[in-house]
């Protein structure tokens, strides 16, 4: 073994074509926007601007266009499968080895998962949550700075695997005795381990963050029961992050001791137990789903009221739903592997608590439709995101349902059918929610509108290409095709199905070239869309009684609230939510240091991978130095006087 | 005109679909849906029950989203406007209540199916089981008969009518054992044996699946399992042991090397005890055991589980 380079040599380099053509790709990608950066001379602006902000609407931002890089990833790892499933049949082996394409098929899930789906979970939290609760920030912004840079930094190791090396081949779980060393030798899972650690300490920090700013950052007069619904959706996210997240960060921990020191936690002999793993991913991996799920519902909550132009109907049913879902989500788990032969009355347990949760996730439903009853309902994309979500999700909690039931799923469990319906779950629910949410949002931050045509085509090219591409998976499935399949036999009668699927992605795809589109289109015409009132939607809750977009410190005035939807109330009665009184505020600093903790966190999960010892012990020591140079740092925060909010103010109002 | 354009063009776009996916599935066989055996009959009959009950709620809730969002659109001012109104207890009973009785007779369902179709209760029969002993491979499928002493990779057969009780274990990554026509897929784990019992109400040949994700040859790991009548399984049982091939405990550590797309091969005999040390050699690897030790400590645990 090398000193300077580990395990890392040249041989981590080659690719074969497919592989060659990403890597080409993504560093087009890189030089593309390093070029565009440079000719427009904004390094200073980034830097100043973006890298080192502790401001949590540009986190949000930075975390959203971040997570939307990641979504083309995994849309074309999902193209490049089912391109392989569509061609790979009978005597041809289609355009992958085995290998690779199990190596695709855990970056997919992997990447959707944790570097999308959480990423954007993150960025709308981020942009909204202070703002509903009259707030100026979060609890911790530097915290919160340094959980993006950890998610970030996540996100181009897991990249990295492309380009120097490779990714595990294991699935997006890794499941040992496939994971250790003993079948899996290469760096790939190492890849897989350290990328989640890292992003996965960034979530854990991030879920403390929120529920502290929830807890204690509440306006004056805002109590539990009159916080907007996206609040309570993310109080039951964020307690499962805080009770999940380290199960996940102990049990990749275990696996690599396990494959550094070839300890035997999880290993096929000498004592270690494969079971245990799969029971603790899933602790994890259970209220994993409910992490991404709830806010969507909470956003669901949001918009359904304002387009509705009318309350939410049965707030507390609604409050009483979400916090039975958290506690169910953790009492489930082991409804994932029924095939496990747990035995009938543990079976049975989990079966019956996993049906439950239908119970509170119907009330959500039928209190949403119930918002619209005797309102006046505006038919603008983040509804029809909303009756698409209803329609699908409908869907995949039937057939979520219809698996509870472990003899029912010992048939159908690892096939396509279970793929089916946890996209129909993740698609439908979480990814349609958070579409959604940002249409709603955007003019907020940005004070300016996405365009509603092109939004309504990206729409409907989802929900077409939804259903065109996990209909036939639903139907593979009984037809006995399992799941991650590189290869099967014409005599199967898959291949017709595989290709509606394939068509069903394209259709997908345009549907996120249009959503591009629409953002470009947006942009470029934003001074015929551009909001002026802050209230483009004729809202409901405290972000839209301030400017669109926001000055940084959101309120001039902190509002004082005395009722659930406190601007619409205001509103009626037309009394403002806060008097002119301005007062200094303090707000926080800049500081890069967030960025360079997850940058030595990052050189010590490469130094993992390839077995660097020194780059590890660089990795650590900086991280460490690092958190004492802030820990030192008493000047953390300045203060706006009240003449200067003043200035600023009169600015706002007179654009 | 514009609009009923758009109907048209509905309608035959929603023909086509359906005529494509009738032309697609013409000749296929939902192996889920067309059981060959009790319990993947009962199996499939619980998922139509269920089914059934969760469209008590599903075609309402379809119903109400599209009637409530049309009538209650911003251009129909016709429509009651109440936008403070935000609280009903009869209809928050009733929708907290009927889900709650579904669930309910959902769960006993659930409880009793569980119990019933619990992968290791055996099967009442007026015949007498037969045992086979399944070990996932690197990336082959190996059947063990003790009762007559031979072996197949990727190839199985069976009596009809007959219980068979599987014993399931892996000596590579875990693996998932699944006859979908049959019923009940069991994972197949390193130091773990599983029972599990199936049987076949009538002959035929139906696919067998590794479902669970296992390495490089994962999707060639398939075999066909052939249920045949008493006369056939027995003259089958017979000409493998005239087959020219004999497992041994040496030969067997070949076999287990990887190999991909492994075609169906017999074996004559194989030693007694080979599926106990596979299972065992994971669970004692300190102790050379023999294999009357081995049998005996699997006599009192009443098999691993």
């Amino acid at each position: 073994m090398n000193v300077l380079f580990g395990n890392l040599t040249l041989s981590a380099f080659q690719h074969d074509p497919v592989q060659l053509g990403g890597v080409v790709f993504m560093f087009l990608g890189i030089i593309g926007v390093l070029g565009l950066i440079t000719y427009l001379k904004r390094w200073k602006w980034i830097w100043t601007e973006w890298v080192t902000t502790t401001d949590h609407k540009k986190i949000g931002v930075m975390y959203i266009i971040i997570a939307v890089v990641m979504l083309l990833r995994g849309l074309m790892d999902a193209s490049i499968l089912r391109l392989q499933q569509v061609l790979s049949v009978g005597s041809s082996n289609g355009v992958l080895t085995s290998d690779h394409f199990q190596q695709i098929v855990t970056a997919h899930g992997t990447i959707m998962i944790f570097f999308v789906a959480m990423g954007l979970l993150f960025g709308i939290i981020n942009l909204v949550v202070p703002l509903q609760i009259g707030a100026r920030d979060v609890a911790f912004p530097f915290l919160n700075s340094t959980s993006f840079w950890l998610y970030a930094l996540g996100a181009v190791l897991i990249n990295m695997s492309l380009f120097v090396g490779e990714f595990a081949a294991t699935g997006w779980l890794a499941y040992p005795p496939l994971s250790e060393l003993a079948y899996s030798p290469g760096v790939g899972v190492d890849y897989y381990i350290w990328a989640l650690q890292i992003s996965g300490v960034g979530s854990l920090l991030s879920g403390v963050n929120f529920l502290v700013t929830i807890f204690k950052m509440r306006c004056q007069g805002m109590s539990l029961m009159k916080m907007p619904m996206f609040v309570w959706s993310v109080i039951g996210s964020m307690s499962l992050v805080v009770f999940a997240f380290p199960i996940l960060t102990a049990t990749l921990a275990m696996l690599s001791l396990d494959r550094f020191f070839g300890m035997h936690f999880f290993t096929a002999g000498m004592g270690g137990n494969p079971m245990m793993y799969v029971n603790l991913i899933w602790a994890w991996g259970h209220p994993e789903v409910y992490i991404l799920v709830l806010p969507a519902f909470g956003i669901f909550s949001e918009i359904v009221a304002t387009f509705s132009q009318k309350r939410l109907f049965g707030y507390k049913s609604m409050v009483w739903a979400i916090m039975s879902i958290t506690f169910l989500s953790f009492v489930v788990w082991l409804h994932h592997f029924f095939t496990m032969g747990a035995g009938a009355d543990v079976n049975s347990f989990f079966g019956i608590m996993t049906m439950i949760i239908a119970i509170p996730t119907g009330v959500k439903v039928f209190n949403w439709l119930f918002t619209m009853y005797r309102g006046r309902v505006h038919f603008t994309t983040p509804m029809l995101w909303f009756l698409g979500f209803v329609t699908t999700f409908t869907i995949g909690g039937m057939t979520g349902v219809l698996m509870a039931s472990p003899p029912a799923d010992f048939q159908l469990h690892n096939s396509l059918f279970l793929v089916a319906h946890f996209h129909n779950m993740i698609i439908g629910g979480v990814v349609f929610g958070f579409f959604a949410g940002i249409t709603y949002w955007f003019p907020k931050y940005f004070g300016f509108k996405l365009n509603e045509k092109i939004g309504a085509y990206a729409f409907w090219c989802w929900i077409v290409g939804f259903l065109l591409a996990f209909v036939p998976l639903y139907i593979l499935g009984l037809m006995g095709a399992t799941r991650r399949l590189d290869h099967y036999d014409p005599s199967m009668g898959w291949q017709g199905l595989f290709i509606v699927s394939g068509v069903g992605l394209m259709i997908i795809f345009l549907g996120v070239a249009l959503q591009i589109l629409q953002f470009a289109v947006s942009i470029w015409q934003r001074k015929q869309n551009r909001d002026l009132t802050g209230d483009l939607w004729n809202g409901r809750t405290l972000e839209w009684s301030t400017t669109s977009p926001p000055p940084h410190y959101n309120f001039a005035i902190l509002p004082v609230v005395e009722d659930r939807d406190p601007f619409w109330v205001a509103k009626e009665k037309g009394a403002p939510l806060t008097s002119r009184h301005y007062e200094d505020i303090v707000m926080p600093k800049n500081t890069p240091l967030g960025l360079y903790i997850a940058t030595f966190a990052f050189l010590f999960g490469f130094a993992m991978v390839w077995h660097m010892t020194w780059l590890a012990i660089v990795g650590v020591i900086g991280v460490i130095t690092v958190l004492a140079i802030r820990s030192f740092d008493d000047d953390t925060h300045y203060t706006i006087t009240a003449a200067e909010v003043a200035h600023i103010e009169s600015g706002a109002h007179h654009e | 005109m514009k609009k009923n354009l758009k109907v048209i063009f509905g309608i035959l776009i929603g023909t086509l679909t359906v005529a494509l996916f009738v032309g697609i599935l013409r000749n296929s066989n939902f192996e889920v849906l067309n059981p060959a055996g009790m319990i993947a009959t009962k199996e499939r009959n619980l998922m139509s029950l269920a089914a059934i009950l969760m469209l008590v709620v599903a075609i309402p809730v379809f119903v109400m989203t599209f009637t409530i969002a049309w009538k209650y659109r911003a251009s129909n001012t016709k429509a009651t406007y109440q936008p403070n109104w935000d609280h009903n207890t009869l209809a928050e009973v009733i929708w907290w209540g009927i889900p709650c009785i579904i669930i309910a007779i959902l769960s006993v369902v659930t409880w009793n199916s569980s119990h019933e179709l619990d992968p290791s209760q055996s099967i009442v029969s007026s015949k007498a089981p037969i045992t086979i002993q399944v070990v996932a491979l690197q990336w082959k499928w190996l059947f063990i008969y003790p009762e007559q002493g031979i072996a197949t990779v990727n190839y199985l057969e069976f009596p009809e009518n007959t219980p068979v009780h599987f014993e399931v274990t892996s000596d590579a990554p875990m693996n998932a054992f699944w006859i979908p026509q049959l019923g009940s897929q069991i994972y197949a784990m390193p130091g773990m044996s599983m029972p599990l019992h199936l049987i076949a109400d009538k002959t035929g040949s139906y696919d067998g699946l590794s479902a669970n994700i296992s390495g490089a040859g994962f999707a060639g790991m398939k075999f066909k399992a052939t249920s045949a009548s008493a006369a056939d399984f027995n003259s089958w049982v017979e000409s493998v042991q005239q087959s020219p091939d004999a497992l041994t405990s040496y030969s067997y550590t070949t076999l287990a090397e990887p190999t991909i797309n492994t075609p169906p091969t017999s074996f004559a005999s194989v030693p007694g005890g080979l599926y106990n040390q596979i299972v065992m050699k994971y669970v004692m690897p300190m102790r050379a055991l023999d294999d009357a030790s081995l049998n005996g400590m699997i006599m009192n645990n009443n098999h691993i589980q």
